[in-house]
């Protein structure tokens, strides 16, 4: 797997070797022809994208490009996965290295106005959290004070982290790494007291640790972390196809849709099913996809649900409760707009 | 043929102008001239163009606004509310800190086990001799990775850190007593000015003397006496205008004094033993490289052996050493940036990393970092140039 530097990528820029986002459909043209969809994930966090001991990636941001290669290419499994590091996300993004960046990351105003990029969705509400270890005695984030923080570089955290010290007056030293894997070292070393990172990162990190239970994940949510798919800006029908890939699973999951079930719920009358299956509706066409768009990421990937309760929830070492991401019906955030 | 003969006659007019070649070579060197420019603007204009296309902001206002995020090692003050602009001379200082430190350190390392190297007794000679073939043949970043996660991690946490004297080493550091200078201490500093510039005319002095009387007087020793003498002198009439600020565990970690955190030990210790056994296999040649008889002139004159090093051997030598060894300092400056792999934050991880990711700015960003690196190493080699020029040897 070819990595990509920073370097790389503006050279490629500069260069003109990028695929460019001339025709509305360069980016789904391309994934045709090549016949997989380049998905940019992160270099290895439990839940969300992870490799398990066979090679084959898994977790949330993973099944939102196996839904993507669903849709488009009928195959789930034609995906190709680059790992990435937070720095490098961006730039791969930008310079065509990859056509979807679904890797755990913030939706910020910064990001999708002044980097080219645009935010599909969101497929999972986060919040910044503290893990630290338990023999320190400390219960909540305000005994803080003079710590030593491990944390990743190129991240909001890193952001969220200096505004919370900073409103309430504590000071901190931070110990940056690249990747999650080096600040989990860290952490475990010694090197900070405290590791912060998205809580959801906390819980798959804390599982990582040699000692699980030594580490506590302190109350604490300091931040907003909504985290989701990404795109390049200038492809507006790829935009769509990944913004609906990621409502289809949501509104499955509202249909009572699961991949064991869709092939009998196809039979009934209810309206919505019939649309969401392509039988009625405004099926594939305005995004130049096969009407059983949908139908092929329930059948292949599964609903919202069942990827949140495999990746991250009771069929997961991590157990994390659906909390709010949860549906808006059942008291969760999640709220995909109809497919009518 | 353009330029034939007419009637058996050399032409005596001037050959057109592609017989000439000194014409000739000057229209190819226009044309490659103009095809790089060519070339380079048509890049420039390209990845203005997409980036436009793409809606991806150019140019360099993001240094104005408000970075946001901390750092861990700053030389002058910084917090979150500086500037983006700010965190460049932050990465720039600490990546001058370490290249200068790992200079001056790979340089010692390298002149004691290069001159070990040559030295007759057994054991300093193969102590040398394993040192540099273990070091120059393990890449640069395992070691880099070695110093920091097999000597400086294991270290105790900072409750149970070592104590030395008033100094503790841990795995967040090392935390060493600083001094805080008063207002007095200005004399001090006035006094060890007026010392140099003594040990100046000093040294004049003893030139001239030298020349016509020939006799010589013991400069160093003087000197030395001078420079810390008179300083200290100073400092007890002033009333000793210096406390030292100890550091103390309050909390999570010590406070007080200076911290030298691990990142910066172990890239430092990293580079300047990598550096200083290339810089010993220089000196060793330098030292070769001079002839026996230089010295044996050197003794049959009747100078002793030190001066026959000082005054003989070590000036020749250096012009053989002093081209290589410009070569190794940029090496170390431009290996410095590997300083990422483990979170010191130099130019390349705090300014084309950090601030790369939060500004979003690559091509500006690495424009930058890449104009940094050529800059100081312009200045390294014209510096390293003239001082080989002063060095070199002049032939009467």
């Amino acid at each position: 797997m070819k990595k990509i530097t920073s370097l790389a990528a503006v050279s490629a820029i500069a260069m003109g070797m990028a695929s460019g986002a001339q025709a509305a459909s360069a980016t789904l043209d391309a994934v045709k022809e090549k016949g997989f969809v380049q998905c940019g994930v992160s270099t290895g966090l439990p839940g969300f994208s992870n490799p398990d001991e066979k090679g084959n990636w898994q977790g949330m941001d993973v099944d939102v490009c196996r839904a993507v290669a669903a849709a488009t290419l009928g195959d789930a499994s034609k995906v190709k996965y680059i790992p990435l590091t937070a720095k490098e996300r961006f730039t791969a993004l930008q310079s065509g290295e990859i056509d979807v960046l679904s890797r755990n990351t913030t939706w910020t105003q910064t990001r999708d106005t002044t980097l080219g990029l645009n935010f599909a969705g969101v497929n999972y509400y986060d919040g910044q959290g503290f893990m630290i270890s338990k023999n320190l005695g400390v219960k909540s984030a305000l005994e803080l004070d003079g710590a030593a923080v491990c944390i990743q570089s190129g991240t909001t955290t890193e952001l969220n982290l200096s505004d919370y010290f900073r409103e309430h007056k504590m000071s901190f030293s931070p110990v940056v790494f690249d990747t999650s894997d080096q600040t989990v070292k860290g952490f475990e070393a010694g090197r900070c007291d405290v590791l912060t990172s998205d809580q959801s990162q906390l819980y798959a990190l804390r599982i990582k640790l040699a000692n699980p239970d030594s580490a506590m994940v302190l109350p604490e949510v300091i931040s907003k972390e909504p985290l989701g798919p990404v795109v390049r800006q200038g492809d507006d029908l790829w935009f769509n196809i990944v913004k609906w890939s990621l409502n289809a699973m949501i509104n499955a999951e509202e249909l009572g849709l699961t991949s064991a079930n869709i092939d009998k719920m196809k039979e009934s009358s209810n309206p919505g099913v019939r649309r969401f299956v392509g039988m009625e509706g405004p099926k594939g066409s305005g995004m130049e996809l096969s009407d059983d768009w949908a139908y092929q990421i329930v059948k292949q990937v599964g609903s919202y649900g069942e990827a949140f309760e495999r990746n991250v929830g009771s069929g997961s070492p991590l157990q994390i409760d659906r909390g709010v991401n949860a549906l808006w019906s059942k008291g969760g955030f999640l709220y995909a707009p109809p497919m009518r | 043929m353009p330029t034939d003969v007419k009637n058996g006659v050399a032409p005596s007019s001037k050959p057109k102008f592609w017989n000439d070649p000194e014409k000739r070579a000057l229209l190819f060197q226009i044309l490659m001239i103009l095809t790089i420019l060519g070339f380079f603007a048509y890049i420039i204009s390209n990845a203005l163009f997409n980036l436009e296309k793409r809606g991806i902001t150019t140019g360099f206002d993001f240094l104005g606004q408000a970075a946001g995020f901390e750092i861990l090692l700053t030389l002058i003050p910084f917090d979150a509310t500086y500037s983006f602009g700010r965190t460049f001379i932050i990465g720039l200082l600490n990546t001058l800190l370490v290249s200068v430190l790992g200079i001056i350190l790979a340089t010692v390392i390298g002149f004691i086990m290069g001159i070990a190297r040559l030295s007759q007794n057994w054991l300093i000679n193969k102590v040398a001799t394993a040192y540099i073939e273990i070091f120059r043949n393990i890449p640069l970043l395992l070691q880099i990775f070695f110093w920091y996660f097999a000597v400086l991690q294991p270290l105790p946490s900072p409750r149970q850190s070592i104590e030395i004297g008033s100094a503790f080493l841990n795995n967040r550091g090392f935390y060493i007593p600083w001094p805080e200078f008063h207002p007095a201490f200005m004399f001090v500093t006035i006094a060890f000015a007026i010392a140099v510039v003594a040990v100046i005319f000093l040294v004049k002095w003893n030139h001239k003397r030298q020349d016509e009387t020939g006799q010589t007087f013991p400069v160093f020793r003087a000197a030395l006496a001078l420079l810390i003498g008179l300083p200290l002198i100073v400092y007890f009439l002033a009333g000793s205008p210096m406390t030292w600020d100890y550091p103390a565990l309050k909390g999570f970690n010590f406070r007080g004094g200076a911290t030298i955190i691990p990142e910066l030990m172990a890239l430092l210790i990293a580079l300047s033993v990598y550096t200083g056994t290339f810089i010993a296999e220089i000196v060793r040649s330098g030292i070769l490289a001079v002839s026996k008889g230089q010295s044996e002139a050197a003794h049959a004159l009747g100078l002793n052996n030190s001066r026959t090093l000082r005054l003989i051997v070590v000036p020749q030598a250096m012009r053989v050493i002093i081209p290589p060894l410009t070569s190794q300092y940029l090496n170390l400056i431009k290996n410095s940036s590997l300083a990422t792999a483990i979170g010191y934050p130099d130019l390349v991880s705090v300014f084309m990393g950090t601030t790369l990711n939060q500004t979003g700015q690559a091509i500006e960003i690495i424009f930058m970092t890449m104009a940094v690196y050529l800059t100081i190493n312009l200045l390294v080699s014209l510096f390293m140039n003239w001082y080989n020029k002063r060095m070199s040897l002049v032939e009467r």
